[in-house]
C-alpha cells in the first residue's frame, strides 16, 4: 500500500500547471456542431473549452456531440448544446481539488486559469494528471537512486574546515578503443557525488579528451582528480614526446593525429580547445622528449 | 518526439533499448566524434557513420539520449553492449546521412544549437 500513500502525497504537492496542457485548443460558440467529429479525431481529444473573444463561455464535450447526434443531429451552433457551467482551477492549486471534483462531479477537464492573469492558460485532464503523476514518480525515483548512494552527502557529513576526495585513474596508452573507461569511471564517481548535470558532463569531456589525448600520443600516463565542494580540478600527466608548440595546439582544426586515429572518430584538432571550452581554468605544460601535463578545474557555481 | 516516432520516420531497428517512449527534442549528425563532444548536445539524438565503442563512449560523455547508425551499418557485438550497460538506446536505419537528416528535420526535429 506504499505506492497509495505515494500519490496521495504528490496530488496535494503537484499543482494544476504542473501537470495542465498548455496548448489547448479551443473552439468558438458559433462553429457547427458537425465540426467537432473531425476535430476531436484529428486531435486525438475527447472535448474542448469554447471561447468567446478572448474569455470562456463554455466547455463542449464528446458526450455532448452524443447527445446531439441522438437527437437527430440536426444543424446547430455549438453554442446551442455545449455545457455552460464550467468548472475551473486557478493554475496554482494543487492536484487533488481537480481530482475531487471529477469524482463527484463526472467532469472529465477542467480549464485552468492564470491567477495573475485571469485568462486560461491550460487545462487538465484524467490523463494529464496520471502523465504528471507517472513523471513526478519518476523524477522521485531518479533522486532517491542518486541518494542511495551515501556520497552524495560526504562533504555535508565531512566535518573540516576544508575537504577534498582524491581520486587516481590510470591511462594505459595505445589502446585507443577503450579510452572513454577512465572519463566514464568518473563521470560515475561525479554523478554519485550529487554534483550538478552540467558540471558532471564538462567534466567528463574534459577527462575523456584527456584520456584520448594520453592514449594517442603516450605509452601511459594517470589522472588525478581532486573534488571538492567548490570546484572539480583534474590532472593528467603523461611521459609521451611532448608538445613543441603549446600555442598551436590550442588552436581549433590543429592536429597531429596520425590517420589511424582520425578513423576513429577523433584527431580533428578539437580535443584541446574544447577542454579549454569546458573548463574555468586550464593550464597546458609540456616539455619536448619528457612529457605533457594538463590541469583542468571547473569551478562549482551557478550553472553556464 | 519519443524515440518510437523516430524510429517510425527512419524505418529503423531498434538493436537494444528498452525505453521507446523516451523524449528527444533535438538531433545532432557527425562522423566526428571530437566535434560531438563540443556542442552541447544533452538529451539529442546522434545520427552517425561511425560504428566504433567510441560513439557510445561520446554519448555517455555528452549525456546523449540515442545514437542511430546510418546506410545499415550494424555494429560489432560488442559496440551494442557497451550502449546496452551505459543505457544508452542503439538504432540502425537503412537511409544514409543527409536523408535520416531530412526527414527529422521536415518532421520538426531541429539541431543542437537551434533554439
Amino acid at each position: 500500500m506504499k505506492e497509495v500513500t505515494k500519490i496521495q502525497e504528490l496530488v496535494y504537492e503537484l499543482r494544476m500547471r504542473d501537470v495542465m496542457r498548455k496548448d489547448v485548443i479551443s473552439v468558438s460558440p458559433d462553429m457547427q456542431m458537425g465540426r467537432l467529429r473531425e476535430l476531436f479525431k484529428t486531435k486525438r481529444i475527447s472535448g474542448t473549452p469554447v471561447v468567446d473573444g478572448g474569455g470562456l463561455v463554455g466547455i463542449v464535450s464528446i458526450e455532448d456531440f452524443i447527445k446531439w447526434l441522438s437527437g437527430g443531429g440536426g444543424e446547430c451552433r455549438i453554442s446551442e448544446k455545449m455545457t455552460r457551467r464550467v468548472e475551473t482551477f486557478y493554475d496554482d492549486e494543487a492536484l487533488v481539488h481537480a481530482l475531487t471534483k471529477m469524482e463527484r462531479s463526472g467532469y472529465g477537464r477542467f480549464p485552468i486559469i492564470d491567477r495573475q492573469t485571469g485568462g486560461m492558460c491550460g487545462i487538465v485532464t484524467k490523463g494529464n494528471i496520471i502523465e504528471g503523476l507517472l513523471k513526478k514518480i519518476e523524477i522521485d525515483y531518479h533522486e532517491e537512486e542518486v541518494r542511495k548512494y551515501r556520497a552524495s552527502h560526504i562533504f555535508e557529513d565531512i566535518r573540516a574546515d576544508k575537504s577534498t576526495l582524491i581520486c587516481q585513474y590510470r591511462i594505459a596508452g595505445r589502446k585507443l578503443t577503450e579510452a572513454g573507461e577512465t572519463a566514464s569511471g568518473l563521470k560515475t564517481t561525479l554523478k554519485r557525488l550529487g554534483f550538478h548535470p552540467d558540471i558532471v558532463r564538462r567534466s567528463a569531456i574534459i577527462a575523456y579528451e584527456a584520456e584520448t589525448n594520453v592514449i594517442i600520443y603516450a605509452k601511459e600516463g594517470k589522472m588525478i582528480v581532486k573534488v571538492e565542494p567548490a570546484e572539480i580540478y583534474m590532472k593528467v600527466e603523461d611521459k609521451g614526446p611532448g608538445i613543441p608548440d603549446v600555442e598551436k595546439v590550442l588552436e581549433p582544426g590543429f592536429s597531429t593525429a596520425p590517420d589511424w586515429v582520425r578513423e576513429l572518430g577523433f584527431g580533428a584538432g578539437m580535443g584541446l580547445p574544447n577542454i579549454k571550452k569546458c573548463s574555468d581554468r586550464m593550464v597546458l605544460n609540456s616539455t619536448v622528449g619528457k612529457g605533457t601535463c594538463l590541469e583542468a578545474t571547473v569551478v562549482i557555481g551557478p550553472t553556464r | 518526439m519519443k524515440l518510437r516516432e523516430i524510429c517510425e520516420i527512419l524505418e529503423a531497428d531498434i538493436v537494444h533499448g528498452e525505453d521507446p517512449d523516451r523524449e528527444i527534442d533535438k538531433v545532432g549528425a557527425a562522423d566526428l566524434m571530437s566535434d560531438v563532444l563540443t556542442h552541447s548536445t544533452r538529451g539529442s539524438l546522434l545520427l552517425t557513420g561511425l560504428t566504433n565503442s567510441q560513439v557510445i563512449r561520446t554519448a555517455e560523455m555528452s549525456d546523449i539520449e540515442a545514437v542511430c547508425f546510418v546506410r545499415g551499418k550494424r555494429p560489432q557485438a560488442g559496440v551494442i553492449k557497451l550502449g546496452e550497460e551505459m543505457g544508452i538506446p542503439v538504432l540502425v536505419t537503412r537511409f544514409s546521412m543527409y536523408e535520416a537528416c531530412g526527414k527529422l528535420y521536415m518532421k520538426g526535429l531541429r539541431g543542437c544549437e537551434h533554439n
